[in-house]
């Protein structure tokens, strides 16, 4: 067992990166996110840590640099949030397509306009389609975990594909939570040092980024949408390994009291633990809810996901993020993931908890209230923003 | 041999697309571009090798007579190498069709 | 006037070539030739970092490749930080004992709007940050690889596509950005200027930067026959107009020491260089004179730098 610590969400993200040997660091701060890199130069700075930590001119530059130092076979960590991510996702699409293993920490903020430094998943969502696996996680522990279960995927040869772990910014970031610490030894055993399949250097000199013709672009694309797809299995095997190791074991899709659910609220992130206690509020007063809880965002789960939702009768989804003129990404995406059924369940979405509102149980109740209400009376549009001053 | 790109499979790309044999670009014939092709005057070579360091193509090498020959496969015409022969050695001469 | 070129001269540019033909650059690219007697210069111990542009699309269609050493095109705009990256990557794979140690130098190639303009901040924080690398700008005054637009290297008075000369217009209505002052504002060890019409001259920079320990930048002009509107086989002769013309002066700058590696008792008239190229055909008798005036100003300043080795 390792040893239980209280810490800073952000602080334990930093010593994750710190006990998985990361080479070379490179971010730019942003507003979450800072405490991480802040506590990064100080290990570095006191020679805890054994790496390059750059901290650089721009978000852009940070994600270009460790496309760099990780196409020499370092294993390389930036994080951000944001405007931060919005200024890098240039590259976010080019280090898939080149398959680089980096780990990035996404430290989940709004996006401009109006600036607003809170917490919601509006950054991820404009990076749906970069073609890195993107996980959620809930709770400090999980961040932790997922720093060296990321490496070990990310790095495998059948993968080489980036990762980002979605962390609510603040939520998680800045909070004090339990945690249970690894052992070096352990971790040392479950990633291994990285060994690139290509890499930069003179004695095999290699072309790595060359532009594609209409003719070969399309080949390109559907190897990489089969690697990112066939990635599957091994996620699942890196989870059980690292459950192995820690007894903490990973699903693409969680669920709390589920099984015989009638409705069920589908959240991702941190508002997962929250939800849980409103899931416990209904069901002691009888009512038939449960919660799925979406941990893999890309590859996105689907056969895991329509074993728990084909289920149910209603979902409410929750998202927290807005496509602006369309409505909620989570939910848009499910129902495209369900619509080939005709047993589908009925999708009400919520977008709540923007830029950081807080969501309580006593609102997620409220919503599955509505939900019902709305579903009964055969509301086709099935989509409202939560919680908004009228 | 590099297949053209054309006539790749999808399993048949490497990781990343990468491309893994150096200076493979050698395979293609840039020499079709060319309208006019430097022709030689050998007493008037003075073995200098300004045809040599000017050539954006890398068309020309040494043979043992010590002469700057241009390979026609890369030779693109430009008549850098006529235009800097000190001695007017080399001649652009339109090619045959 | 060449260089003092013989025989000798030859021998001195190393027979291997680590850029191989069959690249795609238009006939009588002197950006090209100009990357050629680089990577002579360089050798085998490297990795390029290249910018989106000319030279990268020349040299990298899937998938063939002209390259003999380790190469990586990753965007237009970030060439610096790649090669940043690069860099620590070695650094601490050698520390680290993961890889043997040895000499392996970081190139960072880019034209003059990966350079300049789109690329400038990253340029700046790698020079700032002081990474041991070298960045070799090829500047053929214009966003040629993308149609001929104008970037913020196209000199005075030509005309782009997007700074057409017209009935309105005179072409480039602004002067030529200093890109070697402001890599040199960083105080780094070394900047140089060269021209592959002079190629012992580059050979002889890309060396000194590539050895030297922290950041270089060596500035190249880069004929373009295609973007100029020049004969492509005047392609050698214009990059010397430009420097006998004082257009394009070749100097270093080492540790704020400047120094010219070339100087002429008289410039030669601008008119000479300018007639060569369509870009400049519009240019009235009265705007080449005023283009010369402060032409001929900065050249001034810039022997004053190296006489007082200031």
């Amino acid at each position: 067992m390792g040893k239980r610590v209280g810490m800073e969400v952000s602080i334990a993200a930093a010593e994750a990166v710190k006990q998985a040997n990361v080479d070379v660091i490179s971010a730019y701060p942003i507003t979450p996110q800072t405490h991480i890199v802040e506590h990064l130069s100080d290990l570095v700075a006191n020679g805890e840590m054994d790496a390059d930590f750059f901290c650089v001119e721009s978000e852009h530059s940070a994600l270009s640099v460790c496309v760099g130092s990780e196409a020499t076979g370092a294993r390389s960590f930036t994080c951000t949030s944001s405007q931060g991510l919005a200024l890098m996702s240039e590259i976010t699409y080019i280090a898939s397509g080149l398959r680089l293993p980096i780990v990035m920490i996404l430290a989940n903020r709004t996006l401009s306009a109006p600036l607003s430094i809170w917490n919601d998943h509006s950054d991820v969502m404009s990076i749906r389609d970069c073609g890195w696996i993107q996980f959620f996680v809930e709770n400090g522990q999980e961040v932790y975990d997922h720093v060296f279960i990321s490496y070990r995927l990310a790095e495998d040869r059948k993968v080489l594909l980036p990762v980002i772990i979605n962390m609510d910014g603040f939520t998680l970031s800045h909070v004090i939570e339990p945690f249970e610490m690894i052992e070096q030894e352990k971790i040392d055993q479950f990633l291994p040092p990285y060994q690139p399949l290509y890499r930069l250097h003179p004695d095999h000199p290699i072309t790595m980024g060359a532009f594609a013709l209409p003719s070969i672009f399309a080949e390109t694309k559907k190897a990489q949408e089969v690697v990112i797809r066939s990635s599957m299995p091994k996620i699942s095997e890196v989870w059980k390994a690292f459950g192995d190791m820690t007894g903490r074991y990973y699903n693409p899709i969680e669920t709390y009291k589920a099984e015989d659910a009638e409705t069920l609220l589908v959240t991702m992130g941190s508002l997962g633990e929250t939800a849980s206690v409103a899931v416990d509020r209904m069901r002691e007063e009888g009512r038939s809810v449960g919660l799925v809880k979406i941990r893999l965002w890309r590859p996105f789960p689907f056969e895991d996901f329509k074993q728990v939702a084909l289920k149910a009768k209603d979902l409410v989804v929750i998202d927290r993020a807005i496509s602006v003129g369309m409505g909620g990404p989570v939910a848009s995406e499910l129902k495209a993931a369900l619509y080939g059924y005709d047993s589908r369940p009925s999708v009400y979405n919520f977008v709540a908890g923007i830029s950081g509102r807080d969501v309580a149980p006593s609102d997620f109740i409220k919503m599955v209230d509505k939900a019902e209400i709305e579903i009964e009376e055969g509301n086709k549009e099935g989509y409202e923003l939560y919680g908004v001053r009228e | 041999m590099t297949k053209p790109e054309s006539e790749w499979t999808w399993k048949e790309l490497p990781v990343g697309n990468v491309v893994l044999e150096p200076g493979n670009a050698s395979q293609y014939r840039t020499g079709d571009w060319k309208s006019l092709k430097p022709v030689l005057t050998q007493e008037k070579c003075i073995h200098c090798g300004l045809c040599y360091i000017f050539c954006p193509d890398m068309a020309y090498n040494l043979n043992e007579e010590g002469y700057f020959i241009a390979d026609l496969y890369y030779c693109k015409g430009c008549g850098i190498c006529a235009k800097e022969c000190p001695t007017g050695a080399i001649s652009m001469v339109e090619e045959e069709t | 006037m060449t260089e003092n070129l013989n025989v000798y001269a030859v021998r001195m540019l190393t027979q291997k070539e680590y850029f191989a033909p069959g690249h795609r650059a238009c006939q009588g690219c002197a950006e090209v030739l100009a990357v050629r007697l680089a990577a002579k210069a360089l050798g085998r111990n490297v990795i390029v970092a290249n910018a989106t542009g000319c030279m990268e699309i020349v040299s990298s269609p899937l998938p063939f490749t002209s390259w003999k050493v380790p190469w990586f095109h990753v965007a237009f705009e970030n060439t610096a930080a790649v090669a940043s990256g690069i860099e620590s990557g070695l650094k601490v794979l050698m520390r680290k004992g993961r890889i043997p140690s040895k000499k392996i130098v970081t190139i960072a190639m880019g034209g003059d709007g990966g350079t300049a303009d789109i690329g400038l901040q990253a340029l700046s924080g790698a020079l700032e940050r002081g990474h041991d690398f070298t960045y070799i700008c090829t500047d053929n005054e214009a966003y040629m690889n993308t149609g001929i637009q104008r970037s913020s290297s196209t000199p005075f008075g030509a005309s782009t596509t997007t700074s057409p000369a017209g009935k309105a217009a005179m072409g480039q209505v602004t002067w030529k950005k200093n890109m070697p002052a402001i890599a040199a504002a960083h105080n780094i060890p070394y900047v140089a200027t060269a021209c592959p019409s002079y190629p012992i001259d580059l050979v002889q920079k890309v060396k000194k930067a590539a050895d030297i320990k922290g950041p270089a930048y060596v500035h190249i002009l880069s004929v373009c026959p295609t973007g100029w509107r020049s004969a492509p086989e005047l392609s050698i002769k214009l990059g010397r107009l430009a420097v006998e013309t004082g257009v394009f002066p070749l100097y270093e700058v080492e540790r704020g020491q400047y120094r010219m590696s070339m100087d002429f008792p008289k410039l030669r008239p601008i008119k000479e260089y300018f007639k060569l190229q369509g870009r400049f055909r519009h240019l009235t008798d009265d705007m080449i004179e005023e283009i010369e005036k402060r032409l001929h100003q900065e050249y001034e300043q810039l022997r004053e730098k190296a006489k007082k080795g200031v």
